[in-house]
């Protein structure tokens, strides 16, 4: 019974970020029981094996993006949607084998299918998404980055402000449900902001996402109806979280060479 | 080059300089509230004031900058240009057809369709319970943005469900597809009342519909 993935332990990314960002309340890693669970029923002769993933909370109280995303927003989306994408990929991954074992980028990456996407994807792809979403949002976020980041923003961008305008404009034509993304881009070497529809993420390009915004209507709706300009605003003013960028950044440049190659001149 | 010479004409006959028809917001045949319990009032008014009014508005502009785009020649543009009309003028077709699919349960809504409609609908699909349910899961089942359709096919006569994404008209999924009832899957059509059970949505959404403008489309469209 051929697998896709075969990674033992599962090299979440989502561990790195924690070590960036002390002051967070350690979120609770699933993936651990489903290993403990897979060695048990083979231990006990069984001969089927389920895969489980679990709703990830965010590194924060549901009520503390108040008051620019309200706890009924949290308690909805994240309690609602995004759960609902978690127990709908979980029955369907008790249906198939041939995608056990895999970590989350992982699963999104051979769900997609290179454009034809899998039954999974969806699921798959929007239980990433939103662990991603939450993870790129902090209380008293917003403000500007510093260091490496802004340096590569400016670097791509030519100002901060560019980039920004760029952000929110992208956010604004997206036609339909989407997503809006910062990503480092791996083989131009250089951060882009995308747009995508529906449950699509970067990853499936192979490149690296640093920061994200959901545009659904259900992410913004009940705080702000339909005035997606003021919620665009609020993310970047107060909840976009520079210092998960800055950890994400500085993963992504162990796989991405940023820097000028210093060729020795003769 | 043809287009040109219509412009001109438009232009003798006196509709302005530009001879460019601009698109307004239909009225609502009924009030806001007129749709509770089923659908809020609040989510009338933003749906018709702030929605399909912000996809008129949008469908003028790219109108307006096709016509210079055309009149330059300026094919780059003339291209860019055909999501933006795509996705808004479909936003303008598609909710105008949603208005007139609705009506408020005192003038009919929620009656079941009888005459030629309802036997087209037993012929293709075994009864209206079977339609309302099929309606319902592949609306519910839509990913993302989009309508779902109970259409004509002009050509083989016989009645469709179908599903559009974000505003895309029916005849996107079919040439000969004429659309009989719409309805709205887009998260702001119900989020305000159902948050995310669209499925209640769609389960109570039949006690609005206006069968009569259904059959009236039918009636027209299948001879």
């Amino acid at each position: 019974m051929g697998s896709f993935c075969y990674h033992t332990f599962p090299a979440s990314s989502h561990l790195l970020v924690s070590d960036f960002a002390p002051g967070f309340k350690s979120p609770k890693l699933p993936y651990l029981s489903k290993q403990q669970e897979r060695w048990f029923s083979r231990s006990q002769g069984a001969s089927k094996i389920f895969a489980y993933y679990g709703l990830r909370e965010p590194p924060y109280k549901l009520d503390a993006l108040e008051p620019y995303m309200s706890r009924k927003t949290l308690e909805k989306h994240w309690g609602g949607h995004h759960r609902n994408y978690v127990e709908g990929l979980n029955k369907q991954l008790e249906k198939t084998e041939v995608l056990y074992g895999c970590t989350m980028d992982e699963l999104v990456k051979v769900t997609y299918n290179n454009g034809n996407p899998l039954p999974e994807f969806n699921n798959a792809a929007q239980v990433w998404n939103h662990d991603f979403f939450w993870d790129s949002m902090q209380p008293g976020g917003g403000d500007m980055p510093k260091l490496g980041v802004l340096q590569q923003i400016e670097k791509d961008f030519g100002s901060f402000t560019n980039f920004r305008e760029k952000f929110v404009e992208a956010a604004l034509t997206l036609f339909g449900s989407g997503w809006v993304w910062l990503v480092l881009k791996r083989e131009e070497r250089r951060l882009a902001v995308i747009k995508t529809s529906n449950a699509v993420c970067p990853l499936v390009w192979d490149d690296i996402p640093i920061i994200s915004l959901d545009m659904w209507e259900h992410a913004y709706y009940l705080d702000y109806k339909n005035d997606k300009g003021k919620y665009v605003n609020v993310f970047m003013d107060h909840l976009v979280s520079w210092n998960v960028a800055t950890g994400r950044m500085a993963r992504a440049e162990a796989f991405v060479n940023l820097g000028e190659p210093k060729i020795p001149i003769a | 080059m043809a287009l040109r010479s219509l412009l001109t004409r438009k232009t003798t006959l006196g509709l302005g300089l530009r001879g460019l028809q601009t698109f307004s917001l239909p009225d609502l045949p009924y009030d806001y509230g007129a749709l509770e319990p089923a659908i809020s009032g609040e989510i009338m008014q933003l749906h018709h004031h702030k929605h399909h009014q912000a996809y008129i508005t949008n469908y003028n502009k790219a109108l307006e900058q096709l016509e210079g785009a055309l009149a330059k020649g300026d094919t780059t543009s003339i291209v860019k240009l055909q999501s933006a009309i795509k996705f808004n003028g479909g936003g303008h077709i598609n909710h105008s057809i949603f208005w007139k699919n609705l009506t408020p349960v005192r003038e009919g809504g929620g009656e079941p369709p009888h005459s030629s409609l309802g036997w087209a609908i037993d012929t293709n699909f075994g009864s209206l319970e079977v339609l309302v349910q099929k309606i319902n899961s592949e609306g519910a089942a839509l990913q993302g943005s989009g309508w779902v359709w109970l259409g004509l096919d002009k050509e083989s006569k016989k009645l469709v469900v179908e599903t559009t994404a974000n505003q895309d008209p029916l005849v996107t999924k079919g040439q000969h597809l004429v659309p009989l009832l719409g309805i709205d899957v887009w998260e702001h059509a119900y989020y305000l009342q159902y948050k995310n059970v669209r499925p209640d949505y769609l389960k109570n959404i039949w006690k609005v519909i206006n069968w009569k403008y259904a059959i009236e489309v039918y009636g027209k469209e299948s001879k």
